[in-house]
């Protein structure tokens, strides 16, 4: 599976590119105390500040990308970014998977009553849009890094028990779990060794690809207000501080170009990688494809 | 069918009470001074909070405190939300045709573009038309909506000047408010046309570009490729082969017989992405400062008002849950394949 796998990855320009894109974010987050030397060890998240003039800079061979308003530099933001950024993709999805493990499993093993009540539990959370449910819950925990990653995680983790349950539930009819129950193991045995097991591979293919969107959805947070505060390394803050130089100065209405481009830029350079990936997955998942 | 239907009925309501609970309950967190704010009309009561908590019972047990807020709702009374400075049924009345107005003039753009850009990189599958198509439909779904909204505005207002921020311009708020303008639905472009001032449903449609454009790329992007390979389907199919055997023209094979097998999936897919433009809409109407119920919202979230949070929630569920629910019966109508079980 895994060779037919990185062979088709290899084979599609277009996978290949979203293959070379993760990875070169995942060297950046890796490399991020090379690339960008912090000076303040105990929380390197915190964007080092040139001085305190308001007016945002251009790039220059101190500033590379430029500086932001009140001389926060954007290259140190835009490097640290991708870490912070990997941090909450991984963090925000593993917890979500986990939950939705543990809610789609219980539902599909004990089924009837059980399974009705989770399943409508996470109906409530699919009645509101996943954009407009972790604002406002992020507002309600006070608008931190944190609280927003438990936001994400909220409203993330209904899709996983869905997905979990309906793979459980399809592998429950095979004939080595009916095989299993013949030879007389238990029911958790059957569940935790048999099912489990087989059950959840494709969904846990469609949450690391989900990485991607948990960014997207917690730079939305971020550029609102309600996610990670002013002065942090986090690619939506950086674009909520660009929001008042985008109009430039009279006469230049551009001048501010750098303040958009370098955040945005690593924003749609991310997500496009994974989503890039995310399509050579579903057409290597899709039996149809052969 | 029918007994699905029904059951999704009787669901409907018990889903929006199940969201709007989490939600209250999520407020217990904060100080009963905060919550105090809901049952606040009138800005002038805001000194004698005390006296509101212990009026209202805001230390009670979060049922009784649920309940007594369901039953003012029941009776219309949301209450006075200060991000927005008025009543909260009365800023949900008045903003929400304009996201309404909004969803619309961008689903038109989705289906119109993405029909037209979708069969066109079908009819020339792997030539430029097909790459250039397949790059904004990649390149639409990763380029985050406040990134987008930034750089037209950057473009369109700063550098161009074609296109300003806001729902209307100075001349049109003061014609709209003057007694001469008839208010007949809340929705400036249909109110404009019934008064017959051009001027004023122009100015407003000039409004509506940028937010417009911006909210579209998702769902734009989304909707190529499904026209794309809709259209490859049908034109792969032999009544096409038959078509031209009959020695159509290849335009009149496109549009009259392929196109429009092709189109079915696209507009069952706009009826369930019109809702899904409900949660962008909260960015696109911050950034371009669009009174909508989005930007109600996200001030509302901003400044922790709890009454315009609990308001604002209330009707996107009751939007989102309805809207599938038609979505879904728009589905089954469209393709008599499909059953709901």
């Amino acid at each position: 599976m895994n060779k037919r796998l990185f062979k088709r990855i290899y084979k599609n320009k277009t996978s290949l590119c979203g293959l070379l894109l993760v990875t070169l974010f995942a060297l950046i987050a890796l490399l991020a105390p090379v690339l960008a030397p912090t000076q303040n060890a105990h929380n390197p998240y915190q964007l080092p500040q040139a001085s305190y003039q308001i007016e945002p800079q251009a790039p220059s061979t101190q500033h590379w990308f430029g500086t932001t308003e009140q001389q926060y530099d954007l290259y140190y933001g835009v490097v640290w970014g991708t870490r912070l950024a990997f941090k909450i993709g991984i963090s925000v999805t593993l917890f979500a998977f986990l939950i939705g493990l543990c809610v789609g499993g219980t539902a599909s093993y004990f089924g009837g009553k059980v399974d009705e009540t989770l399943m409508r539990l996470t109906d409530i959370v699919f009645a509101v849009p996943s954009l407009v449910l972790a604002m406002v819950i992020a507002a309600m925990l006070g608008p931190d890094i944190k609280n927003m990653m438990i936001a994400l995680t909220a409203v993330a983790w209904p899709s996983y028990a869905r997905l979990v349950r309906g793979d459980i539930l399809s592998v429950k009819q095979r004939d080595y779990v009916t095989a299993a129950r013949t030879l007389g193991a238990g029911g958790g045995r059957i569940f935790w060794r048999h099912i489990v097991p087989n059950a959840i591979y494709p969904s846990v293919v469609v949450a690391s690809l989900d990485i991607g969107y948990v960014v997207l959805t917690a730079a939305s947070l971020s550029f609102l207000g309600l996610g990670a505060q002013p002065g942090t390394a986090d690619w939506g803050q950086l674009i909520a501080m660009a929001r008042n130089w985008v109009l430039g100065t009279p006469g230049h209405p551009l001048a501010y170009w750098y303040t958009v481009v370098a955040p945005g830029g690593a924003i749609f350079l991310f997500v496009l990688g994974w989503n890039l990936l995310g399509d050579a997955f579903r057409d290597i998942l899709d039996p149809r494809q052969g | 069918m029918g007994r699905f239907m029904l059951r999704r009925l009787c669901l409907l309501p018990l889903v929006v009470l199940g969201v709007t609970f989490l939600l209250f309950f999520l407020t217990q967190r904060l100080s009963p001074e905060m919550r105090a704010s809901l049952y606040v009309k009138d800005p002038r009561q805001m000194g004698a909070l005390e006296e509101v908590i212990r009026q209202y019972g805001l230390r009670d047990n979060v049922f009784k405190q649920y309940g007594r807020w369901l039953g003012n709702v029941v009776h219309g009374d949301l209450g006075y939300s200060p991000s927005a400075n008025m009543p909260v049924a009365q800023a949900l009345k008045q903003y929400l045709p304009a996201t309404i107005q909004l969803a619309l003039v961008t689903m038109l753009l989705v289906v119109f573009f993405g029909v037209w850009f979708g069969a066109a990189s079908a009819v020339h599958k792997d030539k430029w038309q097909d790459i250039v198509a397949r790059f904004i439909s990649v390149g639409g779904f990763s380029l985050p909506i406040f990134v987008l909204g930034l750089i037209l505005l950057m473009v369109f207002y700063g550098k161009l000047h074609w296109f300003a921020p806001g729902g209307y311009s100075i001349q049109t708020d003061i014609i709209i408010h003057s007694s001469a303008f008839k208010t007949y639905t809340g929705f400036l472009l249909l109110d404009s046309l019934l008064n017959g001032q051009w001027r004023v449903f122009g100015d407003v449609l000039s409004h509506l570009v940028l937010p417009a454009l911006t909210l579209c790329i998702g769902s734009f992007a989304l909707m190529v490729r499904v026209m794309r390979s809709s259209m490859l389907e049908e034109l792969n199919k032999d009544y096409v082969r038959t078509a031209r055997a009959k020695g159509l023209r290849e335009s009149q094979i496109i549009y009259k017989h392929a196109g429009k097998n092709a189109i079915i999936p696209v507009i069952t897919l706009a009826g369930i992405q019109f809702i899904r433009l409900l949660g962008g809409t909260v960015i696109v109407e911050t950034i371009f400062d669009y009174p909508g119920i989005g930007r109600f919202g996200v001030l509302a979230a901003q400044q922790l008002d709890i009454a315009g949070i609990l308001g604002f929630s209330l009707m996107v569920a009751v939007l989102f849950v309805v809207g599938n629910l038609l979505s879904d019966i728009l589905y089954t109508a469209a393709d008599p394949r499909i059953r709901l079980e």
